[in-house]
């Protein structure tokens, strides 16, 4: 995979120009953050990486055939499955000891087989987290994906998504500094 | 309808008045008793003329219902994938749903014969109720979970199987409920104007020539129990399936 190079990107919703002229260049194989206060157009950046939002005017290189994963803000799991087929659903190539392996890791001890919507809100963080991370992708693009996690299942998750994305291209959208230094950003893109 | 809604007590006050109001008049030719009712019941149903007409209403107007919600799920389907399909299906549904039922069947009976009538006028009238049930359910798919698929780049048959039927089923169920009873009182109200040859709806038509009230309530009451028999059917095996799909 090659760098990702954003040139001139614009883009409006109605009179609300979200973001205007941004140029950046995120690095291939590397891990790097965005930060911004609320509003300013991180989400709508991810979005537009991830082919879901058609940027007003810009440019992109280096997305071409690149496979993406995604935690989005929001968990986006089926509700009426279990943790391991929302995780198979996406990674249907995967079997129950790597699923199971994985979510152990992630701390979450026999859940393969509850139903998703049993499960508390850090628990259908982290099986969402697992979703993007087990995925076999080029890019990954994590939108504040840490929310609602304590600090001991942070540490814990953190240093799972570092051990199994180590040498991919993973851009992290978050508040916290601290969450930054945790997954050892390379670099950091300001909005 | 709530279940549970209908309770015995309620029923056998209606029965009690029924009973009391037939009494009063004393003519079982206006208002035949409850007890005249199962009576004649009891006479029709070891007739094998009486199994064979519920048979074959039941198989024309059940047939009718199938094949509309074949084609409501294709057209929904359809509609959904193609603006311009569903513009153009839409003046289609909106004169199914606007025509009077009795203008289609006596249209119908110029057409066709008057055997296919209650499969034909049961699919017009259940076809728009669950095209726009199967159209709600596509629409209303939740689109952050599509968005999900989009990224994860999900093949067509797994976002069909895993979310739009799941997500598109209850409505599609909803629709159901309303559909069945509409398609018997229409499929019978068609064999009533058609009278095709040992249907239910020519007995009913035969009882109101004779004013043979009895005949005519018994064969009503018979109406309504396949309709809710049939109803009961086509809930289990939308349940089963619905069970089924969480499971696989």
């Amino acid at each position: 995979m090659r760098d990702i190079v954003l040139s001139g990107i614009c883009k409006s919703f109605g009179e609300t120009e979200v973001l205007s002229g941004l140029s950046a260049i995120f690095p291939a194989g590397k891990t790097g953050c965005v930060t911004a206060p609320s509003g300013i157009g991180k989400t709508t950046l991810l979005r537009i990486l991830m082919g879901l939002e058609v940027a007003d005017s810009g440019s992109i290189l280096g997305l071409e055939n690149v496979a993406v994963s995604a935690v989005f803000q929001e968990d986006r799991l089926c509700e009426n499955m279990t943790a391991s087929d929302n995780i198979k659903l996406v990674s249907p190539k995967l079997n129950d000891d790597e699923i199971s392996a994985a979510m152990q890791s992630a701390g979450l001890i026999d859940c393969e087989k509850r139903i998703v919507s049993e499960l508390s809100g850090g628990m259908r963080r982290r099986v969402a987290i697992l979703r993007a991370v087990l995925f076999e992708a080029d890019l990954y693009l994590l939108d504040e994906p840490f929310k609602g996690l304590d600090a001991d299942t942070k540490s814990d998750v953190i240093s799972f998504i570092k051990r199994k994305l180590f040498g991919k291209t993973v851009i992290l959208v978050t508040h916290d500094p601290e969450e930054a230094k945790q997954m050892n950003c390379q670099y950091e893109i300001k909005l | 309808m709530e279940k549970g809604a209908i309770k015995v007590w309620a029923v056998l006050f209606w029965l009690a008045v029924w009973q009391l109001v037939s009494t009063m008049l004393g003519s079982e030719i206006l208002l035949v008793s409850p007890a005249g009712v199962l009576l004649r019941l009891w006479q029709l149903l070891p007739t094998a003329d009486f199994w064979r007409a519920v048979f074959v209403s039941s198989f024309r107007i059940s047939l009718g219902f199938l094949l509309a919600a074949v084609a409501s799920i294709l057209l929904g389907c359809g509609a959904c994938c193609c603006k311009r399909i569903k513009e153009l299906i839409a003046p289609a549904m909106l004169a199914i749903k606007s025509v009077p039922v009795a203008s289609f069947i006596i249209l119908a009976l110029v057409w066709f014969s008057s055997k296919t009538l209650s499969t034909l006028i049961s699919f017009l009238m259940v076809l728009p109720v669950l095209y726009s049930s199967v159209v709600s359910g596509i629409i209303n798919c939740d689109k952050q979970l599509l968005e999900m698929a989009k990224v994860f780049k999900m093949p067509l048959f797994r976002r069909v199987r895993y979310i739009y039927i799941p997500q598109a089923l209850p409505f599609f169920k909803s629709g159901c409920t309303a559909a069945l009873g509409l398609c018997w009182k229409a499929g019978i109200a068609a064999e009533v104007i058609g009278m095709p040859t040992g249907s239910v709806g020519e007995r009913l038509q035969q009882a109101k020539v004779y004013l043979d009230t009895p005949d005519l309530f018994a064969w009503t009451l018979v109406i309504v129990a396949v309709s809710l028999l049939f109803e009961r059917i086509v809930m289990t095996l939308l349940k089963y399936a619905e069970r089924a799909l969480a499971r696989a």
